[in-house]
């Protein structure tokens, strides 16, 4: 039977439980996202408001998509824009380009650049997919703007970066569950993540229990 | 061995109104079928990979067909530079309307039952359920999947692009390879039903079988390995996996539609999910008795649909299974099983089809026949292998020594 024992496998697989999370629980609410999703992107600031970002183009160098433009520029003596000698003076996005695979993330020094878990956005003009510098620093309180052409639920712009904190630095094992990252405005130095599996599998059987 | 009954009256504008509708009918048919045949094939192979498959328009994503084609229709046109429009134009059509009138010669219904001559009585006229008889019967059906060979072929040598022209290369090599053997298991069938008709076909397998509860098909008259030959090679003739080099997606992009974008990559589309189907419902009409079956109460015509499309559904979830199920072959191995295997063992089978049924027709005892015509077959496999190593040999000998040697 060798050849055909194949047929049978792929024809008990029709009667066998299906692995896939659907989007949306029936014509309910939008599945929560997981902790780890790249979505759209956030430029973080300091506890005292002062931007992360020191202009170092290691995020527009590591971009395999080329989609990073960053041009910096000496701080101002009088007001300086972040901590150090210089910053970013302008910082550009394209997401008609981006690929949303993180490396930008992973490369910066000073976590500047995270991910929320926004992804639920589109645009009628090339303009509004290049996103700005404007548009990427996060509000007075800490949190990623909202633009109106983006589909933000609550929670999304809570948890940037929980990969981060999730795992360790250089993926030591040594670091895991140790503090080695700065403080954010609006919510100072974060706690560390355990892995997300398992409570996503949670909330999502809390939900469906809800919605049915 | 009249044409169509349609005729035997001459043609009033009824008899046009009939043709009309049925040409209609089956033109709607076929759409609506293809549409469903993709949604099938989606939500199946999503079974049989643990997911879920569309579901999101319509109830259970049945109208997923729909929304992809409204999509596709507002799309760009695209036309690569170096492509030669007219042909390129022209190439998605070139699949498209063989994939219809394929169709055209399937019984889809009619009074088979219990010695009916597959008829219908539509006002008054009796016609067949099928839009066009032939004499050629299923010669046609051979001549229109050569037909759409120039389509995938043209659409790739038109594109002006590389990976199209290797899609196109390949399926054209394949279609011609795996004719040979379709046509050799089809002569199977017309050697034992006696005619090229479909619909004679049919009524042949609606008669009275082996032991009188054997039903009398094609599959059995012909002994099983026909059936086998034709359903391989129709894979093959159809694109469709293990055999769908041509869309090879890990080697040639998309294949021989990669530059195709909008209305026309739709027509090429639906011309292979048409052909899905068509396909299976010839192997329904040659190797299952069509139509045929019994019609214990109403009206024989509605049974015959009946029996048409559950026999049409085995097919078409075994062509899903196949996908879902076999890893495509290799280049070198579709050659070997077109030209080595298949078509060798068609011509074998055909032989001792032929050796029977002649056999029985001048009254010689098959004991006897059967093995006259094995002797014969393996003399002349003998013959042909000397003659090819021969060949080689001299070959090889021309070669001056340290030559190139493939």
């Amino acid at each position: 039977m060798g050849y055909l024992e194949g047929f049978g496998v792929t024809f008990k697989k029709l009667f066998e439980e299906r692995v896939t999370d659907p989007y949306t629980i029936g014509k309910g609410p939008k599945a929560p996202k997981p902790e780890r999703q790249h979505g759209r992107h956030v430029l973080n600031r300091y506890e005292d408001g002062t931007e992360k970002c020191i202009g170092c183009e290691l995020c527009a160098g590591v971009c395999p998509a080329r989609c990073i433009y960053v041009r910096g520029a000496d701080n101002p003596p009088d007001a300086p824009v972040s901590p150090g000698e210089r910053y970013g003076y302008v910082y550009e996005i394209n997401y008609l380009r981006c690929i949303h695979c993180d490396l930008c993330v992973e490369a910066c020094p000073t976590e500047a650049i995270t991910e929320t878990k926004l992804f639920e956005f589109s645009f009628t003009s090339r303009a509004d997919a290049i996103y700005t510098k404007d548009e990427l620093v996060v509000g007075d309180d800490g949190k990623p703007q909202h633009l109106p052409w983006e589909d933000w639920r609550d929670g999304e712009d809570v948890h940037t970066s929980a990969w981060m904190r999730a795992t360790s630095p250089s993926g030591s094992a040594v670091f895991e569950g140790i503090v080695a990252w700065s403080g954010e405005l609006g919510y100072g130095v974060r706690h560390p993540e355990q892995g997300q599996a398992h409570e996503d599998r949670h909330e999502r059987a809390a939900m469906e229990e809800e919605h049915h | 061995m009249g044409g169509d009954p349609l005729f035997s009256n001459g043609v009033d504008l009824a008899v046009v109104l009939i043709v009309i509708v049925k040409v209609v009918v089956t033109f709607v048919f076929l759409l609506i079928a293809t549409m469903l045949m993709v949604w099938f094939e989606r939500k199946l192979i999503g079974d049989m990979q643990n997911r879920i498959g569309p579901n999101r328009a319509g109830p259970w994503g049945i109208m997923q067909t729909l929304a992809d084609g409204i999509k596709l229709f507002f799309k760009e046109h695209f036309m690569p530079e170096r492509a030669h429009s007219a042909v390129f134009v022209l190439a998605p059509f070139l699949s498209f309307v063989p994939a219809f009138l394929l169709f055209a010669i399937v019984p889809v219904t009619g009074n088979f039952a219990d010695g009916g001559n597959g008829t219908v009585e539509i006002f008054g006229y009796t016609t067949y359920v099928q839009l066009a008889d032939p004499p050629i019967g299923i010669l046609f059906a051979l001549a229109m999947s050569s037909v759409a060979v120039y389509g995938v072929m043209l659409a790739g040598w038109s594109s002006g692009s590389k990976y199209p022209l290797l899609g196109s290369v390949r399926a054209s090599a394949q279609m011609c390879s795996y004719e040979a053997a379709m046509g050799l298991a089809v002569v199977g069938v017309v050697l034992v039903t006696g005619t090229l008709e479909t619909t004679q076909m049919v009524l042949v397998q609606a008669g009275p079988g082996p032991f009188g509860w054997v039903p009398n098909w094609g599959i059995i008259l012909t002994a099983v390995i026909p059936f086998v030959i034709f359903v391989i090679a129709g894979t093959a003739e159809l694109n469709r996996p293990p055999f769908d080099l041509v869309e090879a997606e890990q080697e040639l992009v998309g294949g021989f539609n990669t530059e195709y974008s909008s209305i026309r990559f739709a027509l090429f589309f639906l011309a292979e999910f048409m052909n899905t189907i068509t396909m299976s419902a010839i192997f329904v009409t040659l190797f299952l008795g069509g139509p045929a079956g019994p019609a214990p109460i109403g009206p024989a015509w509605v049974w015959g649909l009946v029996w048409f499309f559950l026999k049409l559904f085995v097919f078409l979830f075994m062509f899903v299974w196949f996908r879902a199920t076999l890893p495509r072959f290799r280049y070198d191995q579709l050659m070997h099983l077109g030209w080595r295997v298949l078509i060798p063992l068609a011509l074998g089978w055909l032989l001792l089809l032929a050796t029977g049924h002649i056999a029985s027709d001048q009254g010689w005892p098959l004991g006897i026949a059967i093995p006259i015509a094995l002797v014969v077959m393996a003399a002349a496999s003998g013959l042909i292998r000397v003659a090819s190593r021969r060949a080689l040999e001299a070959r090889l000998a021309e070669l001056e020594p340290g030559g190139v040697v493939l």
